[in-house]
Parts: structure tokens; C-alpha cells; sequence
């Protein structure tokens, strides 16, 4: 996936220009988050607007992925709310929600067994009933995912047995087939190598610019975030130090103060966005 | 508020990458839908007829034997009052005994072994059926000794063995529930019982006389001698609730199976879901070893037999029930034809399922469960 043709699609940001103004489509106003007694994020504020596609940077335990829950309605927010579309996501049955907002979890875990085809088609539960469990429109909406994520050849093997990047790729194809306009992820790269990092985020990029959907990412790596998502959302100790676009949040001083880094920002040479040249790590008291 | 672009997908092809679609078989009626993969319609089919064979053997074989045409005269009402006697009052109620209390083990097993995604969280482990044993230990070991004693006595064993068994899915239930049951902690919880309520077991056998330590015995084996309408009955009628609600359970269990982020991501009430699922396990089960004591083994190799039948990534549910039906069904009938002297089902069950299993493991390709 690292030919001169998909590399002339690694410059997402023209085509599709962020709407800042569009309407928002998940918020999160004044949440406090915390597991039992420990609290990781207080007071947050923020706003996903529809088309969006923001990545979440920070450095470990910062929170990042706490607030990826609280958005997806995983974790309950102790103080404060969630809003989807404008409605409370606590009070909105979750299979409502889960009509409109797919999520990928860090690292899931397949049944052993388990095929891609059939992977894919839980994808459909959350439209399913007792009466309509396997209808046309099911049928075809897993077939065209699996189509759509190139996963036609692999139909028939059991998730447990693919590479690293090809399970990535069935899972995306079960959210594809959720058929929601919002996807959350959960550092999706985690444990693939440069090439299938570059495969899985150029397929969540396409899932933005060709089926509109509104993406949340939780990242680690920043050249990528920088270079595949529209805004950029950087976190420390469970507060939004910065947000706006790549240019805007990828600073040399931002660096500093959120990752304890010296850093040289330079333009990425094949894509035009921020890079970050790491030089030292800051000793912070 | 769907997602526009899907709608397009109707259009597009239907089979890309030409994927072999003959596996699976799709039934459209009206509104209503739903898909199979053939195997896993192919299994329960031949277990049923295989239940019913075994059945009618069970029924014809024994000290006195009686000819099929003749068991079926007897049961369509035109039997001799011998006949009658042997088939209907005799052999039917052990007959069905065993189907219905392998039924009940199979499905119970397939649910909490999906549920905890652990094959080996199977009702014996996880100590429901030692607590039905502590139940009816104690009503024939202490009846009308202590008061306690005598009251569980007078209850009755099987009753009795509802009552542990019940307590013991109770306090696993209480136990491990946190805002929803994990399943690794229930295995844990399950496995704590176990211990807690064999040694009670063993603690009352030690202090019980020969005889009543014998009965004791034979009763913890599992046995469906001399069951009568009085147990097949009760357990009939609650196998009627409990089958369909456990067979309700498999949709969303096929997504529980994914742990519990993606599976409220599904939008599954994950809370409910599970302690539904849990519910009726253990009523399954506390319904199965009140009736026939706790046959050993079934709850935990059906499901795995059934599964390695089917191909998927689950213990299907419905062809778990009925294996364990057919292996329960045809241990007695082994135990009461083939053997010299009749020994408690139980013994034959493990005999029987056991070997199967290590031989499905062995020549498999699945190295998990």
C-alpha cells in the first residue's frame, strides 16, 4: 500500500477541508472521568463537529483514551456530560447510539474461530431483532464492506490465524458495516509495523473522505496524526492543552510543554504537514 | 441519521472475490430473517434422530426386552398391561429423565462456556452441582438426625439438591457481580465454591453411616435409576421456560464473546445481558441435577464435542442440548444392556465423552477452544 498511486492519496487535507462550523455532532461538556477513586480528567471540554476527523495525541496515561471511552459512552463521566447530536449519549438507549456511533477498542479480541465474514456480520447487530436477524440489507452492507476493506480473499479464515494489519483491516470492516456516521478508535496502529500503520490509517482516512464518516483517533505517533487527521487534540494530565490543526497544535513549544521534548518542527516532505525531529527529552522537575 | 453511503451498497455486486456463499444458508420470510451455516443445521438434525433412536432402544432394551413394534403399540395404547407397565411406568420416565437432564446439561455448559470464553467454565467447575450434592448429601446423610437434618430430609433429596444448587448459583451470582459479571472472575468465584462446598461433601460422608454413605454415594455419581414421572415431570415443565430463554440467549452471546467494550459498542445492555445469561444457566443446571443428580462431565464436554461438529466460533447451543441428551440417553442404555452390572450413569457419561473429545482434540485443527 506504499506505491507512488496511494501516496498521491496521503494528502487528504486539500480535498476535504475541515469544517470548523459544521454542526457538532459529540461533545463533551465539563467531564470529570475517573476509575473508582482515581481521577484522570476533570472539567474537559470538547466539540466533534460533523465531517470532522480529529486525532487525539498525548503522552502515556494522559488520558487520551479515557476520554475515547467517555465519548463512546463506555465510561460514564462522574460529573458533566456527553452529548451526541445534541442529546445526552447516557439517557440515549445504546443501541440507539449504536446505530450512529461504532467504536474500535485498543487491541480486541476475536472468539477463536471465528471467521472474517462472520466478524464482519456482528458488525450488524445493533439493526438486527429476534425476527430480522440475517436481512438483504444486512447482506448486503457486510458484503460491500468486506469488498470496500479488500477483505474478499479472506472471507473464510478465522480472524485468529491473519497478520497483525489484515485483523485491523477486519475490524474497520466491521465498523464500516455498523453503518455509523461517527467512528471512534482506539490507537488502531498499536503493534503493526510503519508499512501496515500506513495501510490501516490510509483506510480510516477513506472511510472520511469517501463515506464521510466523522472520525475520532486516539494516537500515539504525531507525524501520522499530523498527516492523516484534519485537527489535532492534544492532552497532558487529563487537561486539552491545545487544539486546532496540525500547524496550529504541532508547535515546538507545545512539544515541550506536553511531551517534555526538544523538538525540531519541520514540513513533512512528502505531505506538507508538521513533522516533528525529535533532539532530547526535557528533565522536568 | 444513517450513514447515506451504505444505502449504496445495495447496488454493488454481492459477491466480491468470488467467496464460496454455499456454506450458509439464508431464510427470508416476510419481515422476518435469519442465517445458518448448514453444519450447524446438519448437527442438531442427526443428534435428534439420534435422541430418539437411542430413546426408543432405551425404552425396548433392558432385563425384559420388548420389540420396537411392540413398544411403539404399548406406546400408542395397545400394549399388553405388562407392556404397558415396563414401557410407560418403568423405562419412559428414565428415558425421558435422561434425554431432558442432558439437554439441560449441553445447553447450561454451552452458555457458560461462551459467556466466560473459557472452555473449562463448565456447572462442575464452577461448583452449582457440588452444591446440589451438599444438598442431597445432607438430606440423606443427616435426615432426621439433627433438625436441620430433619427438615432437609423432609424435603426430600432431590428438592434438597435444587436448594444447593440454587445457593450455590446464587451466591456465585452475587459474588461476582460487579456492575456486570466478569467472566474470568467467575471462574475464579465458581472454582472458590467448588472447593467450599466439596468439602462440605466430604465432610458429611465422613460423619455418615455405611448405608446412607453408599446411597450418598451413588446419588453424587448421578444416576437415573428408578426415576419415576414424579422427576420427569417438574422437569419438564421447567425445561419448557428455561430451553427457549436459553435459546433466546445464543444472538447476543455471539456478541458478548467479544468482551465487553465491543459489545456495548454493539449496543448490547451489557449488565442485563449478562446476568440473564448466568440466570439461566444456573437454573438449567439446578433443574438437571435435581432430577439425576450431577452426571459428571456432559456440562463440560458436549459443548466442546459440538462445537468441533459445527465449525464457528462458539458452542452452538441448540446442538449442544441435544448431544447431550443423545450422550446421556445412550450411557443408561450402555449401563443397562451392554455392562454386567448396572453402574450410575455418571460413570459411563465421563467414560464415554472423555476418549471422544481427546480424539477430536488430537486429529483437530483448533488449538483453543
Amino acid at each position: 500500500m506504499t506505491t507512488a498511486a496511494t501516496r498521491a492519496r496521503t494528502h487528504p487535507h486539500p480535498a476535504s477541508a475541515p469544517r470548523p462550523d459544521g454542526p457538532v455532532r459529540l461533545a463533551a461538556e465539563g467531564v470529570r472521568l475517573a476509575y473508582d477513586d482515581r481521577v484522570v480528567v476533570d472539567g474537559l471540554d470538547l466539540r466533534l463537529t460533523d465531517g470532522s476527523f480529529t486525532a487525539i495525541v498525548g503522552p502515556n496515561g494522559c488520558g487520551k483514551s479515557t476520554l475515547l471511552r467517555a465519548l463512546g459512552r463506555l465510561l460514564r463521566p462522574q460529573a458533566g456530560q456527553v452529548l451526541l447530536d445534541g442529546r445526552s449519549i447516557a439517557r440515549t438507549p445504546t443501541r440507539e447510539v449504536a446505530r450512529v456511533l461504532g467504536l474500535l477498542p485498543q487491541t480486541p479480541v476475536a472468539p477463536a474461530g471465528l471467521t472474517v465474514a462472520d466478524l464482519v456480520a456482528r458488525g450488524r447487530h445493533p439493526h438486527q431483532s429476534w425476527l430480522r436477524q440475517w436481512s438483504a440489507e444486512d447482506e448486503a452492507v457486510v458484503t460491500e464492506a468486506m469488498a470496500w476493506t479488500d477483505l474478499g480473499d479472506l472471507a473464510d479464515r478465522p480472524v485468529d490465524e491473519l497478520s497483525g494489519g489484515q485483523r485491523q483491516r477486519a475490524w474497520i470492516s466491521m465498523a464500516l458495516a455498523q453503518g455509523t456516521d461517527l467512528l471512534l478508535l482506539d490507537e488502531p496502529t498499536t503493534y503493526l509495523d510503519l508499512s501496515h500503520q500506513i495501510d490501516v490509517l490510509e483506510l480510516v482516512s477513506r472511510l472520511h473522505a469517501e463515506r464521510g464518516r466523522t472520525v475520532v483517533v486516539v494516537l500515539h505517533d504525531l507525524n501520522l496524526a499530523a498527516r492523516y487527521a484534519q485537527r489535532l487534540v492534544a492532552m497532558r494530565d487529563g487537561v486539552l492543552v491545545a487544539s486546532g490543526t496540525p500547524h496550529e497544535v504541532l508547535t515546538e513549544q507545545l512539544l515541550a510543554d506536553v511531551f517534555d521534548l526538544e523538538a525540531r518542527v519541520v514540513p513533512d516532505p512528502v505531505a506538507g504537514t508538521p513533522m516533528v525531529v525529535p533532539v532530547r527529552r526535557l528533565r522536568q522537575a | 441519521m444513517t450513514a447515506t453511503a451504505d444505502t449504496v451498497a445495495r447496488t454493488t455486486p454481492p459477491d466480491p472475490g468470488g467467496r464460496p456463499r454455499g456454506r450458509a444458508v439464508t431464510v427470508r420470510v416476510g419481515p422476518a430473517s435469519a442465517r445458518f451455516r448448514w453444519r450447524a443445521v446438519v448437527v442438531p438434525l442427526v443428534a435428534a434422530v439420534a435422541v430418539a433412536l437411542l430413546g426408543a432402544a432405551s425404552l425396548g432394551r433392558g432385563d425384559y426386552p420388548i420389540a420396537l413394534g411392540d413398544v411403539l403399540r404399548t406406546l400408542a395404547g395397545a400394549g399388553t398391561e405388562g407392556q404397558a407397565f415396563v414401557v410407560l411406568e418403568l423405562r419412559a420416565p428414565r428415558t425421558v429423565v435422561g434425554a431432558l437432564v442432558g439437554l439441560a446439561l449441553g445447553l447450561a455448559g454451552a452458555l457458560f462456556q461462551t459467556f466466560a470464553r473459557n472452555p473449562l467454565a463448565s456447572p462442575d467447575v464452577l461448583g452449582i452441582t457440588q452444591g446440589a450434592s451438599v444438598g442431597a448429601v445432607a438430606a440423606i446423610v443427616l435426615g432426621g438426625g439433627t433438625s436441620t437434618g430433619a427438615l432437609l430430609g423432609g424435603l426430600g433429596v432431590p428438592l434438597a439438591a435444587l436448594l444447593g444448587a440454587l445457593l450455590v448459583g446464587a451466591l456465585l451470582f452475587v459474588l461476582a457481580w460487579r456492575s456486570g459479571i466478569d467472566g474470568y472472575r467467575l471462574v475464579l468465584i465458581g472454582i472458590a465454591l467448588w472447593s467450599v462446598a466439596q468439602a462440605l461433601t466430604d465432610w458429611l460422608l465422613t460423619r455418615a453411616e455405611i448405608y446412607d454413605a453408599a446411597s450418598a454415594y451413588v446419588w453424587i455419581t448421578g444416576s437415573l435409576n428408578a426415576r419415576t414421572w414424579d422427576q420427569a415431570t417438574p422437569l419438564a415443565l421447567s425445561l419448557l421456560v428455561l430451553v427457549p430463554l436459553a435459546l433466546a440467549a445464543g444472538r447476543v452471546l455471539g456478541v458478548l464473546q467479544f468482551g465487553d467494550d465491543t459489545a456495548r459498542g454493539l449496543g448490547v445492555r451489557l449488565a442485563r445481558a449478562q446476568g440473564a445469561v448466568v440466570v439461566v444457566a444456573v437454573l438449567l443446571v439446578a433443574t438437571a441435577v435435581a432430577a439425576a443428580g450431577p452426571i459428571a462431565f456432559v456440562a463440560l464436554v458436549v459443548p466442546q464435542i459440538a462445537v468441533r461438529l459445527t465449525g464457528g466460533s462458539r458452542p452452538p447451543l441448540l446442538a449442544s442440548g441435544l448431544l447431550g441428551a443423545a450422550l446421556v440417553v445412550g450411557a443408561d442404555l450402555l449401563t443397562r444392556t451392554v455392562l454386567p452390572q448396572a453402574l450410575p450413569v455418571g460413570i459411563l457419561t465421563a467414560a464415554l465423552g472423555a476418549p471422544y473429545l481427546l480424539w477430536l482434540l488430537v486429529r483437530g485443527r483448533r488449538t483453543t477452544a
